[in-house]
């Protein structure tokens, strides 16, 4: 094998690669070889970082020097100046760039040393094009192990132990449903993967596919061996293709490896894997929808009982689980369910993975252990909240979840504490909202969501969502009227009630947890018919400060609507009837004489 | 299009693709989403008659078969435009103002979600989270991600495709 004086990786996630990533690494191939350092420095194309606000990343090690939003341009100088005379490039280190040593490189960044990387520890490390990367950082090691020295029930046994609970929502403990499985009996039983990540705004499990495929083929293999399945798939988004891409070449060297196939490390434990694409539909990540998609239908959810341990995939006993829970559960074979049960707090153990948007300094992918407050994650880890603005609200668990205010910024993060604030862990997508964002309009966002990926199946998500979609739109139009807030109250209560599947049970979550919180807010567009953000268009007035109007006619010049009139030397006024809230006049207008509310 | 398709069994090169993945598919069980992917993949959308041929070769009703394209975002029984635009509304971006971003691309288009303009040249589409929320908000047109973008951006990327 040969030795590298220096190993330059470069992130290929989808954030990374859509700024160019990709041609970073070809201009550094060129540009080493031009210098004749092809054979003493590597280039590995990894996984998701996981800091995707400050990407495109390239970190170099031995001395873990992190460079962030490198263009194709600065390559040279890493090349010339880094590679070759060993000589750091300090402008493009991330965090202070002006620090001597480069304590604040891949481990100093107060974004990573927060975290504690289970799920996400290959994503960034391993080229997850190179099986044998993976198996350098032990992989398949838990799947040998399994299979050399466990019986099936150890296995179960060892995952109830962990406390592992399902990361694609509801948090069911993953060795249960296992166990339920393996309980049956049948001629057939099916292992499947949810990678269908719906929740707008949460794409760690994209991360995991696209950073580290392996530890999810490995998972799902010794899940067949442990509830006696031989054949598994992997339901994944079309919307992601670098995933799939990776997925299909994982599954295809684990094939060539004997690592998947009839004789499984030539044990004589039997298990194949295929793909299989979503195409576009929320309603598919539950659990009974995404299997009778599979089978080639409309994704339509099915009564439960019977549940998926007992007749899933075409009638036979299923179990389904998430790629994050997947990806956590080699390490725990590996560690120990001692320690695995040893992180997090008493009933949610281990690690979760969130994915931090909206109004954030670092957006990006972090894992922190179960616990951690929501102002460690915000502001430590995250950095805070763009332009010095105020933190409104958390939201997190996408459509099915609810916001959490500043007052709960202090509340340890798990699954039971997210329920009890009423919003839940959902996939993790976890998206800060600043003073800015109107919170009705958040909700009404969320429904339209809601309304339109109902399935149709039951009338109370199909109809009960829509009606309360209409009363948002009323209220966020300013046709509001006394007796609308209690009348989506009722709605909520008896969707949550009575919808078929978890889509509509959770779908008044984002309503009830923003009035809980924000009522007054609510209350403001009813009765005084104006929105304290300044969000809702419809009851936006713009408005000419006649005292600091020079009238000097920028604003009625660059006026689309051509409805601001004035003359020289009276101030302008602006025709609200038919203006189209723009704003370009208050953007424009160089004595800021015109103020929106 | 329309002298590209062929149902009939000669022998044109969609005609034949469509063969094949047909071909690769029969016998698997669930076969008809993975069809449905491929064949869009090579007409760009689910032509009427090429449904037809489906509902025959691997039968399954052609009512089913509509069933399921309708329920699917991704399928689409329209042509789309040779420049595919695709707004991102996921929860981030959406909070970080694609909204803006999507009325300023129908005003300047003169075309509302889910259209494509007269010469066939943009199709505007709204879609749930591509997954770069690092980059928000953004926008994709065919496979070139555009981010952190502001209104203002509009113009300059439409101008980099009108002449291509």
């Amino acid at each position: 094998m040969q030795l590298y004086r220096a190993h330059v990786l470069v992130c290929a996630g989808t954030g990374c690669t859509s700024s160019n990533s990709l041609k970073i690494m070809d201009e550094m191939e060129a540009l080493l070889a031009s210098n004749g350092l092809d054979s003493e420095v590597k280039i590995v194309k990894t996984g998701c970082f996981g800091l995707c606000a400050e990407g495109p990343i390239v970190v170099v090690y031995p001395e873990g020097a992190m460079y962030t939003r490198v263009e194709v341009s600065d390559v040279k100088e890493i090349v010339e100046e880094h590679l070759l005379k060993g000589r750091i490039v300090k402008r493009l280190l991330a965090g202070e760039k002006e620090s001597e040593d480069i304590s604040k490189s891949l481990e100093g960044v107060d974004f990573f040393n927060r975290q504690m990387r289970i799920a996400l520890r290959n994503c960034g490390r391993i080229n997850p094009e190179d099986i044998n990367e993976y198996i350098a950082f032990d992989g398949y090691k838990a799947l040998e192990n399994v299979l050399t020295e466990m019986t099936p029930e150890a296995v179960i046994d060892e995952m109830k132990k962990s406390g592992l609970r399902g990361r694609g929502g509801g948090g069911f403990p993953t060795g249960m449903k296992w166990d339920f499985a393996a309980k049956q009996t049948a001629d057939q039983k099916y292992v499947c993967c949810n990678a269908d990540e719906g929740d707008p705004g949460a794409f760690m499990d994209r991360s995991v596919l696209e950073g580290d495929p392996h530890s999810v083929i490995e998972a799902m293999s010794i899940a067949g061996f442990a509830i006696g399945a031989t054949q598994g798939y992997i339901y994944v988004r079309a919307e992601y293709p670098i995933a799939v891409k990776r997925l299909q070449l994982a599954i295809d060297q684990a094939i060539e490896y004997g690592i998947l196939g009839d004789n499984v490390l030539g044990t004589g434990h039997k298990f194949n894997l295929e793909i299989r694409l979503g195409a576009g539909a929320f309603v598919c990540g539950e659990e009974t929808a995404l299997m009778t998609s599979i089978e080639g239908h409309r994704g339509e959810p099915r009564p439960r009982p019977p549940f998926p341990a007992v007749k899933g995939l075409w009638g036979k006993p299923t179990i389904l689980n998430n790629v994050e829970t997947y990806a956590n559960v080699p390490v725990i074979i590996l560690k120990g369910a001692e320690w695995f049960s040893g992180i997090g707090t008493e009933k949610s153990k281990g690690t979760k993975v969130f994915a931090l948007g909206g109004k954030i300094n670092n957006t990006g992918l972090v894992e922190v252990p179960m616990g951690t407050t929501l102002r460690e994650v915000v502001y430590d880890i995250g950095g805070g909240i763009p332009k010095g603005k105020k933190f409104k609200a958390a939201q997190t668990g996408g459509p099915s979840g609810g916001c959490i205010p500043a007052s709960h910024l202090d509340t340890p993060i798990d699954y039971d504490s997210l329920i009890a604030l009423g919003s839940m862990m959902g996939s993790g997508g976890l998206i800060v909202m600043d003073e800015d964002n109107c919170m009705v309009d958040i909700a009404k966002f969320f429904l339209e969501f809601t309304v339109d990926e109902s399935c149709g199946k039951c009338p109370p998500c199909r109809i009960g969502t829509k009606r309360m979609l209409e009363i948002l739109e009323r209220i966020t139009e300013g046709k509001g009227a006394a007796g609308d807030i209690e009348m989506l109250e009722l709605l909520a209560k008896n969707i949550k009630a009575s919808a078929l599947c978890g889509l509509g049970q959770t779908a008044p979550n984002p309503i009830l947890s923003t009035l809980r919180y924000f009522r007054d807010e609510y209350e403001a567009h009813v009765f005084d018919k104006k929105c304290p953000a300044g969000v809702c268009k419809s009851m936006m007035k713009y408005t000419v400060d006649e005292t600091k109007c020079k009238s000097c006619g920028i604003c009625a010049k660059v006026c689309p609507m051509s409805c601001i009139k004035g003359e020289k030397k009276v101030p302008y006024v602006i025709d609200n009837s038919k203006c189209a809230k723009c704003g370009v006049c208050m953007e424009k207008c160089p004595f800021k004489a015109i103020s929106k509310g | 299009m329309s002298e590209n398709r062929c149902c009939c069994g000669c022998t044109d090169e969609n005609s034949l693709k469509l063969g094949k993945i047909i071909d690769k598919y029969k016998g698997t069980r669930g076969a008809l989403i993975p069809v449905l992917h491929e064949v869009q993949e090579v007409y760009g959308y689910l032509p009427e008659d090429i449904l037809k041929e489906i509902s025959e070769k691997l039968n399954v009703s052609l009512a089913e078969i509509y069933g399921v394209v309708t329920f699917y975002t991704q399928f689409s029984l329209n042509p789309k435009g040779r420049f595919k635009i695709n707004i991102c509304m996921g929860t981030a971006c959406y909070v970080k103002g694609s909204g803006d971003i999507l009325d300023k691309f129908k005003q300047k288009l003169g075309i509302d979600v889910g259209q494509c303009t007269e010469d066939g040249k943009f199709s505007l589409d709204a879609c749930r989270c591509i997954g770069a929320c690092g980059l928000a908000p953004v926008i994709m047109v065919n496979d070139d991600v555009h981010g952190r973008l502001v209104p203002d951006d509009v113009d300059a990327i439409l101008e980099k495709y009108k002449d291509l």
